[in-house]
């Protein structure tokens, strides 16, 4: 029985972790990252960013060049894959085509030598959570994808891992199964409270199922936050560009106070931003504006900055309306204008007023 | 239109129907018919050598038309005897007609050698016969037969005689399987002199099972390895598998004596290695057999096997490893097993192919390695017993069926490919 552990303390720590295949370059370079027990992380990032890698060497297949890794205490640098405990959920499943269902989710107690009796009532408990109680005789290849992918959930959780890595599990899955299966895996997760790590390149699934998403880029993690504020205040131009939607507007900062900057546009126009950590007084930088927090023709002294612009094209999509205008400055702006009883009428070539808040747009680093 | 049916149904009336199939017959005949064509050759090929001969010899293996065509007479008069005592008169007078036909189409010497077969000494009786009759006479024959030769009188003879004037006989595929008839008919163990081929078949299945496993336990590594590695290292590896395949079977074979025979190559190493006091005998015995057959087998194994491998993902050993198997558990019991149809598949590649080795044995082996195969070609040609060369064959065919058979039942035969 282990001490209870607060939640504060981390339960997986990367400390220091660079990795090279080749001896030339870094898949992923100094790694630092703690993971706190019951956490659920997501791992975001595009391919080629260091994510899957980061999660072969937690898992055991892949050893780190440099530094080591911690998980619950010891160093696991040395631990094979089978001695780590760590239950593992693959892109295809990876369910074992010559055993059936019962044999797979019981493969892992078998290996460890678990009676057949108990053996068989955790497999009954293990898929039962997750509702396939009735297949258990089936063979893999009888089941459906999102079926599979339940069965590979149920092998991983059976014997009761420390820790629970999946590396792009719903990827194979079609849209409306993706996202059932996303909320199933947030309720297992909150109901057995076990640690999960997840590899995913798609941002909504991370924004949906994480309580902290890492996002990777270049084999550097760019910014680790709970999903909301990744998605409103992102640290650097790569998280705003790959998390939502976003306008960039190129300037330069002219002058700072508190929170608040002013930056001049290539025109000459300025702009009130808020400062971040990304550029500073001087810098050249990216304005990040979200197209929901542009708002046409506001109300007197609802925004802080407010632009003439022209319509260029319109997007119906049902819910929303996409709306893309031309600043009298060049720079074009999207706008997201909710379909509600009230929307303004736009056409093409209307001329239009249009601004945001200094807090909805951030001054980022031109990269 | 929308106009609907009573029915609910809008359109198509069952003569609409057929004559659509008609149309759609029509439609397809020509794709039908251009097809068909091109695979006409190959069908006409495969035809004519190779599902013909197979028939032809399956014939012949119980064609027996010998003494039915030549003892017209002799057989109507046999059919009449009861069995018990020597055939009277016109039985022998048959003969002596008979005969005289032989003579003149000489064909007394096919009669007496299809008779000798299972009478020895047969066939210088009816040589014997034939300058008798050669040398004029008449009746009455059956003393004159008996004072030429007594055992014209026995009676077992003369009912061996009649089962020989049937159309088809058992009697290759009994001997085949060292059985015979007796006078009665009733099928018995042959005689120790002629029981040779079930020691020939034991021989030949338990060197073909040799090779299939000295090919497989050599083999399999090979094609782990050839599944495993980066391409650029397994294009090279794959090229080294298939290089046997660019050289004739001829060649290989008699470079394997160059290499292993008394005072060749790898003696010469031994001896001075003082690895061996005396040169060994490596080759014209079951050694030299097995290895020789087993290099020109290795391919044939591997590559089903590989096959079957490439298309395991690696995230299966992966995924047993990180559910907490060891290297070895994973791999003997999630690797291996999805392993078995690429396994089943070279393995009964190379056992058939090895069924009918004849080249190789014949050449490396001793008298003793002699597989079916020498037999079958000694039968043909030497011993012009063409009925039990095809009975040899149609045996050995039947045992590669039923393995196929065996095979498809576990494993499917669609799982056999190469590369």
């Amino acid at each position: 029985m282990k001490l209870p552990v607060s939640a504060s303390e981390s339960f997986v720590e990367f400390a220091g972790i660079q990795k090279t295949y080749d001896g030339e370059v870094l898949v992923v370079k100094d790694l630092n990252l703690r993971i706190r027990r019951g956490e659920f992380l997501t791992l975001l990032g595009p391919s080629g960013s260091g994510k899957t890698t980061t999660l072969m060497m937690l898992a055991g297949f892949e050893t780190p060049t440099v530094g080591n890794i911690m998980l619950d205490g010891e160093r696991i640098d040395a631990v094979p894959p089978e001695k780590r405990d760590i239950g593992m959920v693959f892109q295809n499943y990876a369910l074992f085509p010559h055993m059936s269902v019962a044999q797979n989710v019981g493969f892992p107690l078998k290996v460890r030598g678990v009676s057949k009796a108990e053996t068989a009532q955790r497999v009954a408990r293990a898929l039962d959570m997750v509702e396939l109680g009735k297949f258990a005789t089936r063979m893999p290849g009888q089941l459906s994808g999102g079926q599979q992918q339940r069965v590979a959930l149920a092998r991983a959780l059976v014997f009761e891992p420390k820790l629970v890595l999946m590396d792009e599990p719903l990827g194979a899955l079609d849209k409306q199964l993706r996202e059932h299966m996303q909320i199933e895996i947030r309720h297992l997760h909150e109901r057995l409270g076990i640690t999960v790590v997840y590899v995913t390149h798609d941002q909504s699934e991370a924004l949906t199922m994480s309580d902290r998403v890492a996002v990777f880029n270049a084999g550097i993690i760019q910014q680790i936050a709970p999903p909301a504020e990744l998605y409103e205040s992102p640290e650097n131009s790569f998280v705003a560009q790959f998390i939502g939607e976003n306008n960039r507007l190129p300037g330069r900062i002219e002058s700072a106070s508190g929170t608040l900057c002013t930056v001049k546009l290539a025109n000459g126009s300025t702009v009130a931003a808020t400062l971040t950590r990304a550029a500073g007084v001087g810098d050249a930088c990216l304005l990040s504006v979200r197209p929901e927090r542009v708002k046409i023709a506001p109300a007197a002294g609802a925004v802080d900055n407010l632009f003439e612009a022209n319509v260029a094209e319109l997007i119906y999509l049902g819910d929303h309306l996409r709306v893309r205008c031309v600043l009298d400055s060049g720079a074009e702006v999207v706008v997201k204008v909710g379909n509600a009883e009230d929307r303004p009428v736009l056409d093409v070539g209307t001329r239009i007023p249009l601004g945001w808040r200094a807090q909805d747009c951030r001054a980022l680093d031109a990269a | 239109m929308a106009v609907t049916t009573a029915d609910g149904v809008a359109g198509i009336q069952p003569e609409d129907k057929t004559s659509l199939k008609t149309k759609l017959k029509r439609a397809e005949r020509i794709n039908r018919v251009r097809s068909l064509s091109l695979v006409a050759p190959l069908l006409i090929f495969i035809l004519a050598v190779f599902v013909l001969p197979i028939a032809l010899m399956l014939i012949r293996s119980v064609q027996n038309t010998e003494v039915r065509s030549a003892m017209p007479a002799t057989l109507a008069a046999l059919d009449g005897w009861d069995g018990v005592a020597t055939p009277g008169e016109p039985v022998f007078a048959a003969l002596a007609q008979d005969l005289v036909q032989t003579q003149k189409d000489r064909t007394t010497g096919l009669v007496g050698k299809r008779i000798n077969y299972e009478v020895p000494g047969a066939r210088s009786r009816f040589l014997k016969a034939g300058r008798m009759i050669d040398a004029g006479g008449t009746g009455p024959w059956k003393e004159k037969f008996l004072a030429n030769d007594p055992e014209w009188g026995s009676v077992p003879f003369w009912a061996i005689m009649k089962r020989a004037g049937q159309t088809y006989t058992p009697y290759y595929l009994l001997t085949s399987l060292d059985l015979r008839q007796d006078a009665s008919g009733a099928v018995m163990k042959n005689f120790d002199d002629q029981s040779i081929f079930l020691d020939i078949f034991t021989r030949t299945i338990w060197i073909s099972l040799l090779v299939t496993l000295a090919t497989l336990v050599l083999g399999y590594p090979v094609a782990h390895l050839l599944a495993i590695l980066p391409p650029k290292h397994a294009n090279v590896l794959m090229i080294l598998v298939l290089l046997p395949f660019t050289t004739s079977i001829l060649v290989r074979t008699t470079s394997w004596i160059v290499l292993l025979q008394s005072n060749g190559v790898l003696n010469d190493i031994l001896l001075a290695l003082h690895i061996t006091s005396e040169r060994v005998q490596l080759i014209f015995n079951r050694f030299g057999t097995v290895l020789a057959m087993t290099h020109i087998q290795l391919p044939f194994t591997i590559l089903p096997i590989y096959s079957v491998m490439k298309s395991i993902p690696a995230t299966h050993v992966r995924a047993a490893r990180s559910l907490g198997a060891g290297p070895l558990t994973a791999f003997v019991s999630v690797y291996m097993p999805q392993t078995l149809p690429g396994v089943g598949a070279g393995c009964l590649l190379t056992f058939i192919l090895s069924l009918g080795y004849y080249i190789t044995p014949a050449l490396v082996g001793g008298p003793q390695d002699q597989m079916v195969s020498y037999f079958v070609a000694l039968y043909t040609n030497r011993e012009m017993n063409w009925g039990q060369a095809s009975a040899l064959g149609a045996i050995l065919l039947l045992i590669t069926l039923a393995l196929y058979a065996v095979f498809n039942r576990f494993v499917g035969i669609d799982k056999v490919k190469l590369g």
